[in-house]
C-alpha cells in the first residue's frame, strides 16, 4: 500500500518532465583545466570585454586560474589600473543602446541565467556563440539560429569564417576562417567555460567543502543513532 | 501538565550555586518552564517518521534566522542603479556570493532554508491530516498552524524580492496587481502596497522591513502560541488517541515519556538526517534544479523587459493554480479578483478542518476506505496543481489533455474534498481505537 502511495505520487511528476524545445549542443567540461580557463580569459578579454562588463569579477580573481597577478597585469588589464578592480568597460550603456538597439548585458551571471529546460547555460552559449550567419537583412548583417534578430554581430567572423543558412535552413560555412571548425570550437568551448567559472567561482570549494561536511554529518549521525538506541532500550 | 505553577520552585543545597539558583527561580519560572515543556512534559512514545517535521521546522527557523542576520549585514535593499549600470539590491547579492567571506554559504543556506521551511511545513500539516491532529481538544494549536502558514508565505513572498533579479520583481509585479482586481478600492490599495505606480524602490524598501522585522516577530509569536497551546492539550500520536485518559499512580500517562531526554535525542537523529539532505543540495544544487533558485532571476530586474513565462517558486504553485483556475467574470467583478478569493479560500480553508472533519475516528489507522482515497486523491491533486503552477497556462500534458481544464477540474476537487467532508467523513466505514497508543 505505503510503495503504490508512493509511486502514485511520483508518477505525474516523472510522467510531466518530458518537454520538446530548441536543440542545443552539449558545451564540453573544461572546468578544473586550467589551460583551457586561460584560454577562455584571453578570448574574453580580447573579444568580449569591449561592450559586455563582468562588474563583479576582479582581476586579481583570475589567480584561481592558475595566473600570476604580473601575467594578469600584463596580459589581460587592457584598462583597469588597479588588480582588484572588477572587470568593467569604457563604453556607456545609453550609448551601446542606441548603437545594438539594447544595452549588452554584463557577463558575469550569463552562463547561470540561460539555463533552462532545455539545456545548462554553458550548453546555450556553446551553441549560440557557434549559431551566428550572414543575414542582409538584419542591421548588423548577422543573424543567429537560436536567438533570432540578435543585436549582437558576430564578433568572432574572422575566428569562424561565413556561416550562411543553406536551402534546409541548416548552417553552413560558406566562408572559412582563420581556424577550423574543430579549433573555433574549441576556442569557443574554453570561453563558455570561462564564463561558467565566471558565474561561480567558489563552485570546485563548494563541492569540496561540501563532501567535508556530509563526512562530518555521517559520524555524527551514528554518534547521534546510538546515543537514541541507548536511551530508548527500555521503552516499548 | 505545562502550567507555569504546578512545580515546586527549586531549594538551595546550600552551595553557592545552589543558592544563585534558589534566588534566580524565585524571580523567573525557570524550573517549571524546563520541567513543564521538557523534562516532565509527557508525549506519547509511538511518535513515528511523521513527527520529526515540527521540530525540524524550528531547525530551519533558527537556520533562517541566524544566516539572516548575517546577510542583513551586507545585503542592500536598493533599486537605484550602481556604477556599472547594475541594480544595488542585486549587486549587493552578488557581493555576498563573491566578496562576503563565506557569503555564499550563508545566501545558499538561506535559499534553500526558504524551500526546506516549506517541505518540512507541508509534511508537518500533511501529518496532522493523517492522524487527525486538529480534532478536539487541539482546534487551536491548528489555527495557529494555520495562520503561521500564512505568515510563512508572505515572509517567502517579501524576501522573494529583494535580490532584486527578474522573476523577483516580475513575480511581485503580479502578485500585487492582483490586489488591483478588487472592486472600487483595488487600484489605491495596489498603489498603496507597492508605494509606487510600479514595483519600485519604496516596494522594496517596505518589503526589506516586512521580511527581517514585521512578519519575523509575528511569526514567532505565534509559533511561541502554538506551542503553547499544544502543551497545553498534549500531542496527538499516530493511533489518535489520548495518552491523558490512563495515567499512572503519579498522574503521569502511561503511554507517555518525558519530551526531554527521549524525544530530544530522537529529534537530534532526525535534525542530523535532514541536515545531510540539506547540505546536499547547499553544496551539490543550490539551484535546485531551476525550483529553488529561478535562472531567470540571476538577470537583474529589469521594469521594460517581461519574462514570457513569469512562474512563482514552487512552494506557492499549487495556490497559484487555484488562482489561474478562475477565469470566470462572476457578477461583473474581474476574473483575477476571484482568482485571488480562490487562493486566499485555499489556505483559510485549512482552518475549519477541526469542524468538517465528522469521523469518530481521528488516525488514518483506523479510518475507511473514503478517506484513504480521497486524501491519496487530494495529495495527487495538490502535486499536480503544483507542477501545472510551474507551467504556462498553455501546457498540454503529452500533446493530448490540456492543462488549464485539468487544473480547474483539481482545484474544484481542492475544495470539495474539504466542503463534503461533513458528510463522507461521518458516513465513512471506521475500526475502533485502541484504548492504548501501539508501538
Amino acid at each position: 500500500m505505503k510503495k503504490l502511495l508512493t509511486a502514485l505520487l511520483f508518477a505525474p511528476l516523472v510522467a510531466f518532465a518530458s518537454g520538446a524545445g530548441l536543440h542545443l549542443d552539449k558545451a564540453p567540461d573544461v572546468q578544473g583545466d586550467q589551460a583551457a580557463l586561460q584560454s577562455g580569459a584571453r578570448t574574453f578579454v580580447n573579444y568580449c570585454l569591449n561592450c559586455h562588463g563582468a562588474s563583479f569579477v576582479r582581476y586579481n580573481r583570475l589567480t584561481d586560474l592558475g595566473l600570476t597577478e604580473q601575467q594578469i597585469r600584463d596580459n589581460l588589464m587592457f584598462t583597469a589600473v588597479k588588480i582588484a578592480e572588477p572587470m568593467r568597460i569604457a563604453a556607456r550603456s545609453d550609448e551601446q543602446k542606441l548603437w545594438f538597439g539594447a544595452a549588452p548585458p554584463d557577463l558575469t551571471l550569463v552562463a547561470r541565467a540561460r539555463a533552462s529546460e532545455e539545456g545548462s547555460g554553458a550548453d546555450w552559449l556553446y551553441t549560440y556563440l557557434r549559431s551566428f550567419y550572414v543575414d542582409e537583412k538584419r542591421p548588423t548583417g548577422w543573424n543567429n539560429t537560436i536567438f533570432s534578430n540578435v543585436g549582437m554581430p558576430h564578433v568572432l567572423w574572422q575566428l569562424q569564417g561565413l556561416q550562411v543558412l543553406n536551402k534546409d535552413h541548416k548552417l553552413e560555412l560558406a566562408v572559412p576562417g582563420m581556424l577550423s571548425p574543430a579549433e573555433y570550437d574549441k576556442q569557443i568551448g574554453d570561453l563558455v567555460g570561462f564564463l561558467v567559472w565566471m558565474s561561480e567561482p567558489d563552485v570546485a570549494f563548494r563541492k569540496r567543502l561540501g563532501l567535508g561536511v556530509l563526512a562530518f554529518l555521517v559520524v555524527l549521525f551514528g554518534v547521534s543513532y546510538a546515543l537514541k538506541k541507548a536511551y530508548w532500550k527500555d521503552i516499548r | 501538565m505545562a502550567s507555569n505553577t504546578n512545580f515546586e520552585k527549586y531549594k538551595s543545597d546550600g552551595t553557592l550555586q545552589g543558592n544563585l539558583l534558589e534566588w534566580f527561580d524565585a524571580r523567573f519560572p525557570a524550573t517549571s518552564m524546563w520541567r513543564g515543556h521538557l523534562s516532565e512534559y509527557y508525549a506519547p512514545k509511538n511518535f513515528n517518521f511523521w513527527y520529526f517535521f515540527g521540530s525540524l521546522a524550528m531547525l530551519v527557523l533558527v537556520i533562517q534566522i541566524v544566516t539572516g542576520i548575517f546577510l542583513v549585514m551586507h545585503y542592500k535593499p536598493d533599486a537605484s542603479l550602481n556604477a556599472n549600470g547594475i541594480p544595488v539590491a542585486f549587486a549587493s547579492v552578488e557581493y555576498i556570493m563573491r566578496d562576503v567571506n563565506w557569503g555564499w554559504l550563508i545566501r545558499y543556506m538561506h535559499s534553500t532554508g526558504a524551500s526546506a521551511f516549506f517541505v518540512v511545513v507541508y509534511l508537518h500539516m500533511f501529518r496532522g491530516m493523517l492522524y487527525g491532529s486538529y480534532r478536539q481538544p487541539r482546534e487551536l494549536v491548528w489555527i495557529f498552524g494555520t495562520l503561521i502558514f500564512l505568515c510563512l508565505m508572505a515572509e517567502a513572498f517579501m524576501g522573494y524580492l529583494l535580490p532584486w533579479g527578474q522573476m523577483s520583481f516580475w513575480g511581485a509585479q503580479v502578485i500585487v496587481n492582483l490586489f488591483s482586481a478588487i472592486p472600487l478600492i483595488g487600484e489605491p490599495l495596489s498603489i498603496w502596497i507597492r508605494g509606487d505606480f510600479v514595483v519600485g524602490d519604496a516596494t522594496l524598501n517596505r518589503f526589506f522591513s516586512f521580511h527581517v522585522i514585521a512578519v519575523p516577530l509575528v511569526l514567532l509569536g505565534l509559533i511561541a502560541a502554538h506551542i503553547l497551546a499544544l502543551h497545553e492539550v498534549g500531542s496527538n500520536n499516530p493511533d489518535g488517541v489520548e495518552i491523558k485518559k490512563r495515567k499512572d499512580m503519579h498522574g503521569n500517562p502511561i503511554d507517555g515519556i518525558p519530551f526531554h531526554p527521549y524525544y530530544t535525542v530522537k529529534d537530534i537523529v532526525g535534525a542530523v538526517v535532514f541536515l545531510m539532505v540539506f547540505s546536499i543540495i547547499v553544496f551539490f544544487a543550490p539551484e535546485g534544479g531551476g525550483y529553488f533558485l529561478e535562472y531567470n532571476n540571476f538577470l537583474p530586474a529589469d521594469p521594460l523587459k517581461t519574462p514570457p513565462h513569469i512562474a512563482p517558486v514552487w512552494y506557492f504553485t499549487p495556490y497559484y493554480s487555484l488562482l489561474r483556475a478562475m477565469v470566470w467574470p462572476l457578477f461583473g467583478i474581474d476574473a483575477k479578483f476571484w482568482g485571488v478569493v480562490a487562493m486566499g479560500a485555499g489556505v483559510v480553508i485549512l482552518a475549519f478542518l477541526p469542524w468538517l472533519d465528522r469521523s469518530p475516528v481521528k488516525s488514518i489507522r483506523y479510518r475507511g476506505p473514503i478517506f484513504k482515497t480521497l486524501l491519496t486523491l487530494f495529495v495527487i491533486s495538490f502535486f499536480v496543481l503544483g507542477f501545472l503552477g510551474t507551467q504556462p497556462p498553455s501546457y498540454v500534458f503529452f500533446g493530448v489533455v490540456p492543462g488549464a481544464p485539468v487544473a480547474q477540474i483539481l482545484s474544484a476537487y481542492y475544495f470539495l474534498f474539504f466542503l463534503t467532508m461533513p458528510w463522507w467523513s461521518k458516513i465513512d466505514k471506521y475500526k475502533p481505537e485502541p484504548d492504548r497508543v501501539t508501538m
